[in-house]
């Protein structure tokens, strides 16, 4: 599956996409660790590669990428866990990282690479609209598109230009601050979501500081899809071993699916 | 070669600069941009800036021909002083033009990152000055380190906040903070305290540094000096001093530091021994692995303990516009006792750095005239020197 076709086929309802660091719980494990997100009720993930200073992350995804690259990860070999994601899963997968890990591979390879692991989007975190350029091109080559992001301080002027080149969607910033948990009381999504729609048909999906079932239901009401990320690495770093790891995300992405399918 | 007045709209100099930075940031970083463009070119601005420049700040700072050393070294050696102006370095500089900004933005809290607490300091004073709320993101390993400048920042009103990430450095201090106005843009400014950062930071920090350079060049008069040598840490008080000299002919030298030696591995010499890349937010050189993960720095000093380095000199750097070495913590460390002893001068451990490198070259540089930054006063680091020679 595509992410044009998931958007397609779930119409109404918003795609539920789990977001996960790769290399947890540890590197063998994670192709099971997002089985069981999948069979849980996922409907495609935003797959974290880890980088040493993630601007955009708060304490729990630091966390995930100090443990992940000290088991040894890599952007080469999260890419190859992604094409074991897909074969396992058919789901849709944006890969997520940082600008220099990706300027160090190259970025013509990277998307190469990318492609070829079948990711159908980049998720660049430290990468606006305005620096894009360059990559959007490599990666358009490989069949990959770039998320273009939109949070509640764009102005208008940069919102268009995000909508217009946003490929396969939108990440809607739905709380200021980095990623982490929050109570998802901010109104601030909503007016973004808004403010999305009255310039695009561009498939909106809302992420950061949305944690439990209430506030991804409410923002499944707003958006095309929705990510939750924090919430779910916590329990796979709090979790003795990789059968807990997995039951825990299991037991939460079925919450998730459940309240945003009612 | 060609020196770059204001970089162009992408926030490049050269190939080195720009805006990585989250969405959520970007449009702070055009409104900042737009806003000091206004202050800068504003007369009311700059006549205030200039008023505190002076009465609070006390510039201009001395050029001092330091004559006791300049024998030993038989090198005519002149110190611009920044180590006299208030808070005992150059970064209030920056503070005081920065704070100055933000209180025309409206803008009622301020951040800011410090590695030596130097910035910090400078920070949490400008913002008494201007009764902005100020929090100071510090590493724990600096807050042990700079003990006194953690004191002094709380006496001023501040908070210091601790960050344990990382190595709990300077690196990690700039990376929490980022994230803290990640979510406070709206109502905070982050005084970033060097030449880095997404555009427009190092360009409002040059211009806001360049008057250690034009005070240089006024008090030389005739003279011309052969070589201006500076420390470079983010690369402020070296891009301050090097800017106006640039269209010139002298020999401009840049020191970072090499902590136990480049060969160690241990050190902070991003423009020496890095490679291009991207860090906080600019295309610049930076330490990183082969994989491209920013490494940790090492360095004796804390405001030199830093991988990367400001975008202009990358540039600088990369168009033979000034050239840059490396000294190592034992080599600082005997530097600041030379001016010490002879002078009657306590420097900065980063500064000690330039210092050394004069004296590692004072051969070459025999009967030369040279102009060193002494960019800061080294009442902070008397504890830590102390640790170290008792160890
Ligand atoms: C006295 C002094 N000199 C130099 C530096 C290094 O910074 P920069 O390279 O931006 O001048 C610091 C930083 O804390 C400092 O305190």
């Amino acid at each position: 599956m595509t992410f044009r076709e998931s958007f397609e086929v779930t119409g109404e309802r918003a795609l539920l996409l789990p977001y996960m660091m790769c290399g947890l719980p540890d590197p063998a494990g994670t192709v099971e660790l997002f089985s069981a997100m999948a069979d849980a009720g996922a409907d495609g993930f935003e797959v974290g590669i880890p980088y040493a200073d993630p601007l955009m992350d708060g304490p729990v995804i630091q966390e995930a990428g100090t443990r992940s690259l000290a088991s040894g990860m890599t952007l080469r070999r999260g890419l190859e866990i992604t094409a074991l994601i897909r074969e396992a899963t058919n789901l849709p997968c944006a890969v997520m990282t940082y600008v220099n890990p990706i300027l160090t591979m190259g970025v013509a390879e990277f998307a190469h690479a990318a492609g070829g692991a079948g990711a159908g989007a980049a998720i660049i975190a430290d990468l606006p609209v305005d620096e894009s350029e360059p990559f959007a091109a490599a990666l358009e080559n490989e069949g990959v598109g770039l998320v273009q992001f939109a949070a509640p301080t764009t102005t208008d002027a940069r919102l268009d230009r995000v909508v217009e080149r946003a490929d396969p969607f939108v990440y809607g910033i739905a709380e200021m601050g980095v990623t982490g948990e929050r109570d998802g009381s901010s109104s601030r999504a909503a007016d973004l979501a808004a403010r999305v729609r009255s310039r695009s048909a561009v498939p909106l999906v809302l992420g950061v500081g949305i944690s439990g079932p209430e506030s991804a239901a409410a923002a499944g009401r707003l958006a095309d899809g929705v990510i939750v990320g924090t919430a779910l690495v916590r329990r796979v770093l709090d979790a003795a071993d990789r059968a807990t790891a997995c039951e825990a995300v299991a037991s939460l992405v079925g919450d998730l699916a459940e309240a945003m399918r009612s | 070669m060609s020196v770059v007045d204001r970089p162009d709209a992408s926030g490049r100099f050269g190939d080195f600069g720009g805006r990585f930075a989250p969405e959520t940031l970007m449009p702070a970083l055009e409104e900042l941009e737009g806003a000091f463009e206004a202050a800068w070119t504003d007369p009311v601005y700059q006549e205030e800036l200039a008023g505190l420049l002076s009465d609070f700040v006390g510039r201009p700072t001395p050029l001092y021909e330091a004559s006791r050393l300049s024998d030993v070294l038989g090198v005519r050696l002149l110190l611009k002083r920044e180590d006299l102006a208030h808070t005992g370095a150059h970064k209030i500089n920056n503070t005081v033009g920065q704070a100055l900004l933000a209180h025309r933005m409206g803008k009622p809290r301020v951040i800011a990152e410090t590695g030596a607490g130097q910035h910090g300091v400078a920070t949490a004073t400008a913002c008494a000055l201007f009764g902005l709320e100020c929090e100071v993101f510090m590493g724990t390993v600096d807050i042990s380190r700079q003990a006194l400048n953690v004191e002094r920042m709380l006496m001023l009103g501040a908070t210091v906040t601790p960050v344990t990430s990382g190595a709990g450095t300077l690196k990690d201090a700039v990376s929490a903070a980022l994230r803290d106005w990640v979510a406070t843009v709206e109502t905070t400014h982050y005084i970033i305290g060097s030449v880095v950062g997404p555009h427009p930071f190092p360009w409002i920090v040059r211009q806001l540094q360049r008057v250690i350079g034009d005070e240089t060049l006024d008090q030389l008069g005739d003279t011309k000096p052969d070589v201006v040598v500076a420390c470079v840490g983010g690369g402020s008080n070296s891009m301050g001093m090097f800017y106006p000299f640039a269209t010139g002919t002298a020999d401009l030298v840049g020191i970072e530091a090499g902590g136990y030696g480049l060969d160690s591995g241990r050190h902070g010499a991003s423009l020496v021994a890095g490679s291009p890349g991207v860090l906080h937010g600019a295309r610049t050189y930076m330490l990183q692995d082969g994989e491209g993960q920013v490494l940790e720095a090492h360095s004796i000093s804390a405001g030199l303990d830093y991988p990367g380095v400001g975008p202009e000199h990358a540039q600088f750097k990369e168009e033979g516009l000034a050239r840059y070495d490396s000294v190592t913590d034992a080599e600082a460390l005997d530097a600041m006792d030379l001016l010490s002893r002879t002078e009657g001068i306590i420097p900065a451990l980063e500064p000690s750095h330039a210092l050394a490198w004069v004296w590692r070259e004072r051969e070459a540089l025999a009967d030369k005239t040279v102009v060193l930054c002494l960019s800061g006063r080294g009442d902070k680091d008397v504890d830590q020197v102390a640790v170290v020679r008792s160890q």
